[in-house]
């Protein structure tokens, strides 16, 4: 049962990835893959306010939101992927900047989700 | 009104499909994975993370350098399988909640830990599919 929302909440999470991944791409041609930092802010962020939560949420909840969408929205393959890229072409600052504006946000982004949400349920 | 020009509009419900069935076969996979590692240290994230990012290389350079294969490959293995295998919310969550425990040397060795491991699978992924199948770039 666990096993099957997680599936469900991935088969949403990884197309919207996809979507804002394409929806970015076209309106900034620039080097920085500002489509996967996107996801990855926004997961990150959800899945802190999750953890914030905490026992409040229903197990189900976290398996469905937590493990499959906000785990499949984000991505780490295409980070790691995107990083070498922008080295092997040259583009050693960006990918120094990528990175680190990447952790730093998602990071603040987790933290924030998990304060705000704990703040709500009190 | 004339209709937008989108040369992918008929690509584009196929492409969603296999992605959504890949990102469910993918974090199917690191759900089983978390199962099978629990504990303290999320070593299964780390894992997922690693073993991901190997395999985009990997992956990367069968479709971009060796060959041309099915328009809807990359997007199931690569955003689909590989994308909803990984996650960063996971490892930036977990992070957070190592600092948050004051476990403040753990959390920054699991940050960077991953960041190096996964960067330099990526670039291990790359060259040995690329010494495996002699492209020459």
């Amino acid at each position: 049962m666990t096993a099957l929302l997680v599936v469900l909440g991935a088969a949403v999470g990884a197309p919207l990835r996809y979507l804002v991944d394409r929806a970015v791409q076209a309106r900034h041609r620039g080097l920085v893959p500002w489509g996967t930092f996107a996801v990855n802010v926004v997961g990150s962020l959800v899945l802190g306010a999750l953890a914030g939560a905490g026992s409040v949420l229903p197990g189900p909840v976290c398996a469905l939101v937590g493990t499959g969408f906000c785990g499949a929205l984000t991505t780490y393959s295409t980070f790691g992927y995107e990083t070498v890229r922008l080295v092997e072409r040259g583009a050693r600052r960006h990918a120094v900047g990528y990175v680190v504006l990447s952790v730093v946000a998602g990071l603040g982004a987790a933290a924030l989700g998990f304060a705000a949400a704990r703040a709500l349920v009190g | 009104m004339p209709d937008p020009i989108d040369p992918d509009v008929g690509v584009r419900v196929p492409v969603i499909g296999v992605v959504a069935v890949g990102g469910g076969l993918g974090a199917l996979a690191r759900y089983g994975l978390a199962v099978l590692l629990p504990g303290g240290f999320p070593w299964a994230t780390f894992a997922v993370n690693v073993l991901g990012c190997l395999l985009i290389g990997v992956l990367m350079v069968l479709v971009t350098e060796v060959r041309t294969p099915h328009r809807l490959v990359r997007p199931f293995l690569g955003t689909g399988v590989l994308g909803g295998f990984t996650t960063f919310s996971t490892y930036a969550a977990e992070v957070d909640a190592l600092f948050r425990t004051g476990a403040a040397a753990l959390a920054f060795g699991y940050l960077a830990g991953t960041l190096v491991a996964a960067l330099l699978a990526v670039v291990a992924g790359i060259r040995v599919t690329r010494a495996v199948t002699g492209v020459r770039l």
